[in-house]
């Protein structure tokens, strides 16, 4: 009787899912307005400003890249400083495959497509830490990668469209400082973080890559301050956490989520 | 012209980058320490993310609007809130603040 009920039940999980996905998607969608309207002022036309949401798929990074085209700077330039931006998504592709199956060429092109912060983040702070368990690793890594499809396919939709929306209807949109949409970021960001900030652990290597962060800010080219935050996480693993050492395997204390 | 290829190097960088964990390390038994440093690499990176986003405008450290904002939503998070309520309560309290004629 089991087996049978399970992709009956499947059904209301996904829906669970997809709904789970929906304020990030809302999100994203407010911060991708926002560029659309910025890089039609910056001269992209609004068709170059739409693909380059498609192609790049990295909102910081296409901020940087309009934002030197916007001061007249060389757009390779722009390009190079979106890349630092970007090394980042070398450490969340890291982080996302250690639950992905792996399998065929395709598959690994598509996952790759969608490692965004979003996907990474929610995927992985909503199922805990890797079971250290064999028997659990599998039911683990299947929540982790279906969670990291839906929401990474989720922010593709919702960043394409509203780059569209912003650049090819920008100028009836008013300042989107003025909804406060620049704090929705960091914001969503600190939702996402959440997780990681109820271990040791994740709190000591949250610390340390604020202060990494911020102390490189004023010295160093954009996108370093972020990179060099990874190294948080790196330190985190070697010093002794102050009541984590005992208790490596805490269960996901927020498991649950998604409209009440 | 140059805009175009400008951005498809930032494309084709991005993927890369992108790609180099889902082809290299899928599917593959790693080390334990690589296991729990893939579980702690978005703690430093999101927090890093948040910091900068909430106190840095360009190259330099300022206060504005955003921190009280973001502030808000850490208290919306501490209790425990939905992510699209952070979100909003994030940016409407920035907004307010704003619109009060600060930051």
């Amino acid at each position: 009787m089991r087996p049978l009920n399970r992709t009956a039940s499947d059904v209301p999980a996904a829906r669970g899912l997809v709904l789970s996905a929906l304020p990030v998607a809302l999100a994203v969608g407010a911060y991708g307005l926002s560029y659309g309207v910025l890089a039609v002022a910056a001269g992209l036309s609004p068709a170059v400003a739409t693909l380059s949401s498609v192609l790049v798929l990295a909102g910081g990074s296409q901020f940087a890249f309009v934002g030197v085209l916007a001061l007249g700077g060389n757009p390779f330039a722009g390009a190079l400083s979106g890349l630092l931006l970007n090394v980042r998504y070398v450490a969340f592709g890291v982080a996302i495959a250690r639950a992905l199956p792996g399998g065929p060429g395709w598959r690994r092109a598509v996952d790759s497509y969608l490692v965004v912060d979003e996907s990474v983040a929610l995927a992985l702070g909503q199922a805990g830490p890797r079971p250290t368990d064999p028997s659990r690793v599998q039911t683990w890594s299947v929540e982790v990668v279906r969670r990291f499809r839906v929401v990474g396919w989720s922010v593709v939709a919702a960043w394409i469209l509203a780059t569209a929306l912003g650049a090819f209807g920008g100028r009836f949109i008013a300042d989107p400082q003025v909804y406060g949409l620049d704090a929705a970021f960091p914001a969503g960001f600190l939702a996402l973080l959440a997780p990681w900030l109820r271990t040791p652990r994740g709190r000591l290597a949250a610390g340390i890559g604020v202060v990494l962060a911020l102390g490189l800010t004023p010295i160093a080219p954009p996108g370093v301050p972020i990179v060099a935050a990874a190294l948080g996480g790196l330190i985190a693993m070697w010093l002794p956490a102050h009541d984590g050492a005992a208790a490596p395997q805490e269960p996901p204390t927020d498991g649950r989520e998604g409209p009440p | 012209m140059t805009i175009i290829l400008a951005l498809v190097v930032l494309a084709v960088g991005t993927y890369l980058m992108k790609a180099i964990g889902p082809f290299a390390a899928a599917g593959r038994e790693l080390p334990p320490w690589l296991d729990e440093l893939s579980n702690l690499l978005p703690a430093g990176l999101l927090a890093a993310l948040v910091a900068t986003q909430t106190v840095v405008d360009g190259a330099t450290l300022t206060l504005d609007a955003r921190i009280v904002g973001v502030g808000a939503a850490a208290v919306a998070v501490a209790l425990r809130a939905h992510f699209g309520i952070v979100v909003l309560v994030g940016a409407g309290v920035t907004a307010a603040v704003r619109a009060l004629g600060w930051g």
